[in-house]
């Protein structure tokens, strides 16, 4: 009976519950849409790292994880890494960045060839000049670029000479040299690909480089690709605390004041149930119920919202963003969304049960 | 059957302080109800008979005097206490009708036995007194699409599924036309007839009281 009475209080109102529904789902998707989007961009590094063939990589002290930083690696550090037993293949590479989502990845074709046998063009192919680019497929598509345009990147323009399958290393990629070039940065090179002949032989190439380059980052490929989780982005575990503690306010606001406005809208109807010898404690449930109800319909609508901007992500910024879809949060986000309304809702419900009966009962 | 009132008020007073005023609502009310009596109440505006309806529903606690009702003391009684007394001792039929407007007639009579911790639905039995309050085709629409004198009767419904000991009906026909008062007027007596109910009805229509056995007048916070 307290259900069909939370029902039908529901549905009495419907626009009010629509709208609490909607604005809660709100909230869900932004925190599901945030952490997929980081987890989603987090993971297509990953796979683009994996996807370069090396076994070993190597980063200047203070690299960041994604981004170019901290010291360069001087110019024949490579050469010098190539000669080390069991390494088949030093690549280096120099990441600059474009903005927050894009980089550009400066690349030696002839040494990078030699990792994986290199890119795979869909359309042209590799670097005929200086100031040729390439791109992958996805970028070209979002950015509706074709082979021989001219696009600007860095505010100067590049001849596209091909576009690649995706999945490897970068969106954009120029030629090393040119690139180091325009960042002041001849010679030097911030990350380094290494192959190694067999397999078993990858611990003792990380131990070996790890001993003659002291103050350099040697990863295996394995170690460097689980790096990329929220944590070691620097303050993005914060700025999802960030988003988190929001939804909690708006859903707590949200709910606060629909949940006040029924509690005003139903004074007579508390009455009635106080007349009829219903308790605080089965007033208070009624509301809580009803809260619970609008923190569930808004969370599964969320999840579903976070399809729909997963689609739109894909239609307009394919190349800039990666949104996963997250199920493990899914649970989360609705009990996000629940404290939030349960917050909101403790005032009004208490307020309602506290209300005097004859009062209630006289309300206009 | 104990031929002990049913309700017995001894020198019951109600103040209010509105502000820093005293309101003295009962100024020392004696009344007595025997078990089965249809009892109305009449006097004009600001004479106590409200504040007296209120007191004995167990909506507001009295300030002194004595007064038992079913066996129970309601002198002192908790918030707590005077809740188990709605749900257990009294019906309430109100002027308004006061019916839950989201739920059909049929779930408005079952929730009171829900919040009452009774069986729902209510016994057979009950379905009798449905056809005679000639609400039996109708418990599955809303208040809205009842007439008043339909809303009441579900209202009266209401407040005697549980079997309560007193029905207190306050002007239960002040919105009613004629036709639906007398209707309504003739149920209640009907109820007190053959059910043996006892009710307590609160009216400024001499008409509405003409109904009761008995018709006590109050003025001024006291019974004349």
């Amino acid at each position: 009976m307290t259900n069909k009475l939370v029902f039908e209080n529901l549905k009495h109102r419907p626009v009010r519950t629509l709208l609490s529904v909607v604005a809660i789902s709100i909230q869900v998707t932004m925190v599901l849409a945030l952490v997929g989007l980081s987890d989603g961009m987090l993971n297509e590094q990953a796979r683009r790292a994996r996807g370069v063939g090396a076994d070993v990589l190597i980063r200047p002290p203070g690299s960041a994880l994604i981004a170019s930083g901290g010291q360069m690696f001087e110019k024949l550090i490579p050469a010098v890494i190539e000669k080390q037993p069991h390494v088949t293949v030093a690549a280096g590479t120099l990441i600059f960045g474009v903005d927050l989502f894009n980089y550009v990845t400066g690349v030696d074709l002839a040494s990078f060839n030699r990792l994986n046998g290199g890119f795979r063009f869909a359309k042209g192919g590799p670097f005929q000049h200086p100031d040729d680019v390439i791109v992958d497929e996805l970028y070209a598509s979002q950015h509706k670029v074709r082979v021989g345009d001219s696009i600007t990147i860095m505010n100067r323009p590049w001849r596209v000479s091909g576009i690649y399958e995706p999945g490897m290393l970068a969106r954009v990629v120029v030629p090393l040299a040119t690139l180091q070039d325009l960042t002041s940065n001849t010679g030097k090179v911030s990350t380094i690909y290494v192959k190694v002949d067999d397999a078993p032989n990858v611990p003792g190439v990380i131990a070996a480089l790890s001993g003659k380059l002291s103050t350099y980052k040697v990863y295996s490929m394995e170690d460097y690709t689980t790096l990329f989780s929220p944590s070691n982005v620097p303050m993005l575990t914060q700025f999802i605390g960030i988003v988190i503690g929001l939804g909690v306010i708006v859903g707590f606001l949200v709910v606060f004041l629909s949940m006040y406005t029924a509690v005003l809208e139903r004074t007579r109807e508390i009455g009635i149930l106080k007349a009829l010898g219903a308790s605080p404690a089965f007033v208070i449930n009624i509301l809580l119920r009803e809260t619970a109800l609008l923190a569930i319909a808004g969370s599964i609508l969320g999840i579903v919202l976070t399809f729909g901007t997963r689609v739109l992500i894909q239609r307009f910024a394919a190349s800039s963003l990666i949104q996963a879809i997250v199920p493990g949060w899914w649970p989360i986000a609705a009990g996000i969304a629940l404290a939030g309304a349960v917050l909101g809702a403790l005032y009004p419900g208490l307020k309602a049960a506290r209300q005097d009966a004859i009062e209630a009962l006289a309300y206009e | 059957m104990s031929d002990e009132p049913i309700i017995s008020i001894r020198g019951l007073r109600k103040t209010y302080r509105v502000g820093d005023v005293e309101v003295h609502a009962l100024r020392g009310v004696d009344l007595d109800v025997q078990r089965g009596e249809f009892v109305s109440i009449v006097g004009p505006s600001g004479s106590g008979k409200s504040t007296l309806f209120h007191i004995v529903g167990g909506l507001t606690p009295p300030t002194a005097g004595a007064i038992h009702m079913a066996g129970q003391d309601l002198l002192g009684m908790t918030d707590t206490q005077r809740t188990n007394l709605r749900k257990t001792t009294v019906g309430f039929v109100f002027q308004k009708y006061n019916l839950l407007p989201t739920l059909t007639a049929r779930d408005n009579i079952e929730i009171a036995r829900y919040i009452a911790h009774r069986p729902v639905p209510a016994d057979s039995e009950f379905q009798d007194i449905l056809q005679l309050l000639g609400i039996d085709r109708r418990l599955d629409h809303k208040p809205r699409a009842l007439s008043g004198g339909e809303q009441q009767r579900v209202a009266i419904a209401r407040a005697i599924v549980n079997h309560p000991a007193i029905l207190l009906a306050d002007e239960p026909t002040g919105n009613l036309d004629t036709e639906n008062s007398n209707a309504v007027l003739a149920l209640l007596r009907d109820l007190n007839r053959r059910l043996g109910q006892t009710i307590l009805m609160i009216t400024h229509n001499p008409e509405a009281a003409a109904y009761a056995d008995r018709t006590v007048r109050m003025r001024d916070g006291r019974i004349v």
